[in-house]
């Protein structure tokens, strides 16, 4: 065993870390690590500008999207050397927040089911972060029942051939900055609900689209609703067969499980640094037994975490696919910031209330992560969806009796009030 | 990166599980529970056949000379099987005290015998109930004579040396304590068999009048070397302890898939699902920390300390945890006498205190965390 990276790995990182060295935009670099959990805010800079700016940069020199096949603006690395490129990218990676949901599942989708032409016409851009892709999923009425949503698409009556949206989509991620997107719909509402869907691509600017942000319980506004009202998109963006948006969308939620080593964050570094400092009615609090003991079962979810990403770069370092264990990392990570974040309010005691980041501790962090914890929870797959997901797909338990598989869409119950 | 086991060890776990499932099925640790035997001797002597007592012994004290990475493959398997043999007393105590503290002759005199499964060693350590700290031991050394209760000591019935910790100083400091290698066949020592929640393994108080004792290692050097051995314990147990966790897992997993209820596999309703889940959380996270401990105790890496806390603390959780809830999957079932669940629950509750509580270790690895971030 040895955290040794390979000769041909080695060689990589030392070409990564010099270009890096040369090209980031290191005026920022404090200004990140500093940053707070949820949207990213940079003291005076445009953050949206800097994010573009510096994926255009990487772009240029082949830094992008590094899985990718080079004709689509990628650089046709494997997988352990996009992880290489993720270490050494560290803080910057933040600035390519606003290209996650389009370089990872957008792209993957557009690569398996899009034409030659439509490949080589948006991917390139999407890689060089010069158009932003969002994913139109989710609605009020499906969110962790996908197949349940109800967005409408029906052929024109004019004999062109195109289609013809109604409905609304809600949790769209950057839906108000985004220039493309992927959007599944109800084609067919006379059966089941899982074979009724058609997948398409579309221009965030066609007519009839109407974005309006959500106000989130903590006050920021990452996500959006979006309307549709007779939208029309051309068969050509049609993404698979019509009644096949389904396995369409099982592509792009694949990928989105691809973010291997990413290392999801738990807060514990910034727990323990504060309790370092602060205390309690025992003196220091990192010497109070009873906070030693919580900060214990922490340390080892927060290294289980990390170790258990090892293990899953030791299988690509060998080009094999890692384990399932991946998939325990949100499920562990997201409840573990809440904990963190409640505890760390109660060491700070009745100022653990401030959030005004001039005033609070840790420039008002760990309020930040109090309010913006729950949504780690339920974004992405709700912790319920992830213990289902590890139940059938690890363990091979049976999948859940699904009262409406069989049942034609438009005859499932809408209302639980009978 | 190459942060797993290699083909060979994996190879070695095999074997291993291969062997164990003949010969230590859940009948063979019944009949220890039940029986009057205190360890499964023909197990024992297998398993010395096997190569198994000596993994890391050098070849020259006839042991195999592996390393540490082959004999935590064996510890994992070990505790899958929940071995009915004083394993953990020889191997992951006496061998390594030897290892760490002991002179060329007592090497030579108990290294190729431990390796052989001919003796049986082990560590005498608490003495009440209560956490073991330097200011609590009160077993006396005068003139190399042991004089002294040692209690719940594992395999203390059947052992033929124990290393034992002592008082040799004034003052309640650890520069007061030594260790003492003390062959327990003699008249001197009195060993009482002790009723305890997991019969499948053997534990006796240790009852010294004047025994006579060797020393082991430096005077006044007891309580690092103690402390440096029970963290490689430490790794050594959890690998333990996570073999047990799967086990514990899978046996849940299986029921669940067996047993109909409303019509349906009861491992079809979400709350069992997520209990399961949650099992394997715990199962994963603790086997990501294990492969953390054994590569430092593999290496010699200056991290093993916090290495072998992070270990210990996150194997306990989870053998405990997939215990108690794989009875929670069985229902009324799972609190059967016929039933093996029992066996889990009863051997992850030994081993949470068989090398000093949960919260002593929890308390070890933020104080070693914190000397760590106050050195850099």
């Amino acid at each position: 065993m040895n955290f040794d990276d390979t000769p041909a790995e080695a060689a990589f990182r030392t070409e990564v870390r010099a270009w890096i060295g040369a090209n980031a935009p290191a005026e920022l670099k404090a200004d990140l690590e500093s940053a707070g959990f949820g949207s990213l805010e940079l003291n005076g800079v445009d953050a949206m500008a800097v994010a573009k700016a510096w994926q255009k940069t990487k772009a240029e020199a082949g830094w992008a999207c590094l899985h990718w096949p080079k004709d689509y603006g990628g650089r046709g690395a494997t997988p352990i050397e996009r992880v290489i490129w993720g270490q050494e990218e560290g803080v910057y990676g933040a600035l390519g927040g606003i290209f996650i949901i389009g370089q990872g599942m957008c792209g993957p989708t557009m690569m398996a089911f899009a034409s030659e032409e439509q490949k080589r016409r948006y991917l390139p851009p999407l890689a060089a972060g010069e158009e932003i892709w969002c994913q139109l999923f989710s609605e009020p009425a499906g969110g962790s029942d996908l197949a349940g949503l109800r967005t409408r698409a029906e052929p024109a009556t004019d004999g062109s051939g195109d289609w013809i949206i109604n409905g609304q989509k809600i949790w769209t991620s950057g839906a108000h900055y985004s220039d493309m997107a992927i959007l599944i719909t109800r084609t067919d509402p006379t059966v089941p609900k899982h074979k009724g869907l058609t997948m398409f691509f579309l221009d965030m600017k066609s007519p009839g689209i109407e974005i309006r942000p959500i106000k989130q319980a903590n006050g920021q506004s990452g996500f959006n609703e979006v309307y549709f009202t007779d939208v029309r998109i051309p068969d050509a963006q049609r993404l698979g067969a019509v009644g096949d948006g389904w396995k369409v969308s099982l592509t792009t939620l694949m990928n989105e499980r691809l973010s291997i080593g990413a290392g999801m964050s738990t807060g514990f570094p910034e727990l323990f640094e504060l309790c370092c400092r602060i205390e309690t009615e025992n003196g220091l609090a990192v010497d109070d037994p009873s906070v030693r003991s919580k900060l214990a079962t922490w340390a080892v979810r927060t290294t289980g975490l990390k170790y258990t990403g090892f293990r899953a770069l030791s299988a690509l370092s060998r080009g094999e696919t890692p384990g399932p264990e991946n998939s325990i990392g949100k499920l562990v990570a997201g409840p573990t910031m809440q904990e963190i974040a409640m505890f760390a309010e109660d060491l700070q005691a009745q100022a653990g209330i401030i959030s005004d980041p001039q005033i609070a501790v840790a420039n008002g962090r760990f309020q930040a992560m109090l309010l913006r914890s729950p949504a780690t929870r339920v974004e992405g797959g709700t912790d319920e969806i992830l213990r289902n997901i590890i139940a059938e797909r690890v363990l091979g338990l049976p999948g859940d009796i699904r009262v409406d598989k069989d049942v034609p869409f438009n005859q499932i119950p809408t209302s639980g009030r009978g | 990166m190459n942060f797993e086991f290699s083909d060979e060890q994996k190879q070695m776990g095999v074997e291993a599980r291969r062997y164990l499932s003949a010969k230590c099925p859940t009948t063979a640790v019944r009949a220890i529970l039940d029986g009057p035997d205190s360890y499964d001797k023909v197990l024992w002597a297998g398993l010395a056949e096997m190569g198994f007592l000596g993994v890391v012994i050098p070849e020259a004290h006839g042991g195999l000379g592996l390393g540490y990475l082959e004999l935590c493959v064996i510890a994992e398997e070990m505790g899958r099987a929940l071995a009915p043999v004083p394993f953990s007393s020889s191997v992951f105590l006496a061998t390594e005290f030897l290892l760490a503290a002991g002179s060329n002759a007592q090497k030579a005199a108990w290294l190729p015998r431990l390796a052989a499964g001919e003796v049986i060693g082990t560590f005498a350590h608490a003495e009440r109930p209560g956490a073991v700290t330097p200011r609590t031991l009160q077993l006396l050394a005068v003139d190399g004579r042991l004089t002294g209760v040692k209690t719940a000591v594992a395999d203390g019935d059947i052992a033929d040396f124990a290393i034992v910790s002592a008082r040799t100083g004034a003052g309640s400091d650890a520069r007061g304590l030594s260790l003492f290698l003390v062959d327990l066949r003699q008249d001197a020592v009195r060993r009482t068999t002790l009723a305890t929640i997991d019969p499948s393994r053997g534990h006796a108080s240790l009852e010294f009048n004047a025994a006579i004792a060797e020393p082991l290692g430096s005077p006044g050097e007891g309580w690092p070397i103690l402390e440096s051995v029970l963290d490689r314990a430490a790794i050594l147990t959890a690998f333990e302890q996570i073999g047990g966790a799967d086990r514990a897992l899978e046996m849940g997993r299986d029921y669940a898939l067996e047993r109909m209820a409303f019509g349906r596999p009861i491992g079809s309703f979400q709350a069992v699902k997520h209990m399961l889940a949650d099992m394997y959380v715990s199962a994963t996270l603790a086997r990501s920390n294990g492969y953390y401990g054994a590569w430092a105790l593999s290496t010699g890496a200056a991290e093993l300390p916090e290495a072998a806390a992070t270990a210990r603390v996150s194997a306990t959780q989870a053998f405990q945890h997939c215990a108690k809830n794989n009875i929670q999957v069985h229902g009324g079932m799972g609190f059967t006498w016929a039933f093996d669940c029992h066996l889990f629950y009863r051997r992850s509750n030994l081993l949470a205190v068989s090398l000093g509580p949960q919260s002593q270790w929890e308390n070890k690895l933020i104080a070693r965390m914190r000397a760590r971030n106050t050195a850099a």
